[in-house]
């Protein structure tokens, strides 16, 4: 048994990368992945952390100096937000293409502009295309637990992808939770050393890094690429088998699945609104909704398979989004089920945009949110895409008033 | 737990995952070259100008003089530009010959 602490997000990464037995760190503070910064080096100061801290001038450096530590055989460990990771964009795509097993906390946050530095997911879902996972959590547990299972995932042969391990800035990185901290010699037995050997600096068998690469070779490492991420799937899932196994713990794999055995409709959503959206499904199922809830735990890769057999079989499905995509002006999360679900048949699917810039998404909204997507279907037509906030949301209408039953829901949501 | 076997043949990159060289380049920079430097042996005075200033790395040191690997060569000129017994001279390339 491990010991019991109260952590915020950034001291429960901290912890796991202390626990990851890293060996290298590089990072520049920046809202909200500030404390992030303090707690590593206030690890590495007392010696907590057998690690090199490189205090760097901006992100950009940060993730260089990580890659040069990979090529030497290091474990190493960085964490932005927002403009911090626009800065870091180049050095970012050669961390995936160069295969360099990093792990990086993204304490998500809304991009600039506007001016802001409150919580968001835009930051993280505008990357998902750089070729890094990105497992996003729902609690501080979660965070500290991902950030060490990231190591086995990222440094797997098959898989040699760096990941992002994505909590909502403020929501998660700020608050404190209880957390369970495992202890060291478990988490020894659960994590071997790092093995990198793709890439290395020895001067006795010297190889250049990234040279210039023609189209035809590019070609061949691109496939490469995306078949490493379809692999990471069956590992992401392996994982997370032997880490309950060991721990106890189960955060889910590619999906965390709340209530969806018998459920009529479901809630799709990401990150901290999930545990909101528990609290709301429980208290919809006390009052005759048979709502279930399905987290998208790892947005890249894109759990398609899952998605498909947990969702084809419900009347109908409420995403919510505290994002945009500028594909068609659903939210990320949509879209991307969407996509998942291609040409095939799938239940009617409505879209929720909330939480932008800092705001919350509430209880009451993802309650909301629940009704309307259960009067869809019933066969009520709504609107595809409801921006709280923005949207008139008026749930009174839905309800047939002669109706106990729907008495009751409409006074339960408020 | 092994890694998949791909499902795809890779001619050309093999098992590596990622792009790496054994020398400079894996793209063979030579065919970029529309001129060529020439190196008179009975000039060179072997004084390695040359070598120093390829920004390509590719001159070769031989017993009677410094020549080019024309793999790499560009064909940018500098090694002619700083040879001081002007042993080299550039001259066009005419295709295969």
């Amino acid at each position: 048994m491990g010991k019991i602490d109260v952590l915020n997000g950034n001291k429960a990464a901290a912890w796991g990368a202390k626990l990851a037995r890293v060996s290298l760190l590089a990072a520049y503070p920046i809202t909200p992945q500030t404390p992030l910064v303090e707690y590593l080096a206030t690890f590495v100061a007392e010696g907590e952390i057998d690690a090199d801290l490189v205090e760097v001038e901006s992100e950009h450096t940060a993730l260089s100096v990580l890659q040069g530590g990979v090529f030497a055989g290091a474990r190493t460990f960085t964490g932005t937000s927002s403009q911090g990771l626009a800065l870091m964009y180049e050095p970012y795509i050669r961390t995936s293409t160069m295969r360099l097993p990093i792990v990086m906390a993204l304490v998500t946050r809304e991009v600039i502009s506007p001016q802001t530095v409150w919580g968001g997911q835009q930051d993280a879902v505008t990357v998902r295309e750089a070729g890094w996972i990105q497992i996003w959590c729902e609690s501080n547990q979660e965070v500290l637990d991902t950030v060490v299972q990231a190591y086995k995932i990222a440094e797997n042969k098959g898989v040699l992808l760096p990941v992002n391990v994505c909590y909502d800035g403020f929501s998660l990185s700020h608050m404190a939770e209880r957390v369970e901290i495992p202890e060291q010699e478990k988490v020894d037995s659960f994590l071997p050393k790092p093995d990198i050997t793709h890439v290395k600096l020895d001067p006795d068998k010297p190889m250049s890094v990234d040279p210039l690469t023609a189209g035809p070779m590019l070609t061949e490492f691109r496939h490469k690429q995306v078949t490493a991420m379809k692999y990471a799937k069956e590992v992401i899932e392996e994982v997370r088998q032997e880490w309950s196994q060991l721990f106890g713990r189960d955060h889910g794999g590619m999906v965390d699945v709340y209530r969806m055995e018998d459920a009529d409709i479901a809630i799709v959503c990401m990150g901290s609104p999930a545990g909101t959206a528990r609290v709301a499904i429980d208290e919809m199922r006390e009052l005759g909704i048979k709502v279930g809830m399905v987290r998208i735990r790892v947005l890249r890769p894109f759990p398609v398979e899952e998605m498909q057999a947990l969702l084809s079989g419900v009347k109908a499905i409420g995403t919510i989004d505290r994002n945009v995509s500028f594909a068609a002006g659903y939210g990320t999360s949509y879209l991307e089920l969407r996509t998942a679900f291609g040409g095939k048949r799938m239940p009617p699917m409505i879209d929720f945009i909330g939480g932008l810039g800092g705001s919350d998404v509430t209880l009451e909204q993802i309650k909301q949110a629940i009704v309307i997507t259960q009067y869809v279907a019933n066969g009520g037509e709504y609107r595809d895409v409801t921006w709280f906030g923005l949207d008139e949301v008026d749930v009174d209408q839905l309800f047939d008033l002669e109706d106990q039953a729907d008495q009751e829901v409409k006074e339960g949501i408020v | 737990m092994s890694a998949k076997v791909p499902d795809k043949l890779y001619r050309l990159t093999g098992d590596d995952v990622a792009s790496v060289g054994k020398g400079l380049y894996v793209v063979n920079t030579g065919l970029w070259r529309y001129q060529r430097p020439v190196t008179d042996p009975d000039l060179c005075k072997r004084c390695s100008a040359c070598y120093m200033y390829c920004p390509v790395g590719c001159k070769l040191e031989l017993n009677t003089h410094y020549d080019t690997n024309l793999d790499w060569c560009k064909g940018c000129g500098i090694c002619a530009e700083v040879c001081p017994a002007n042993a080299i001279t550039m001259y066009e390339e005419v295709g295969e010959e």
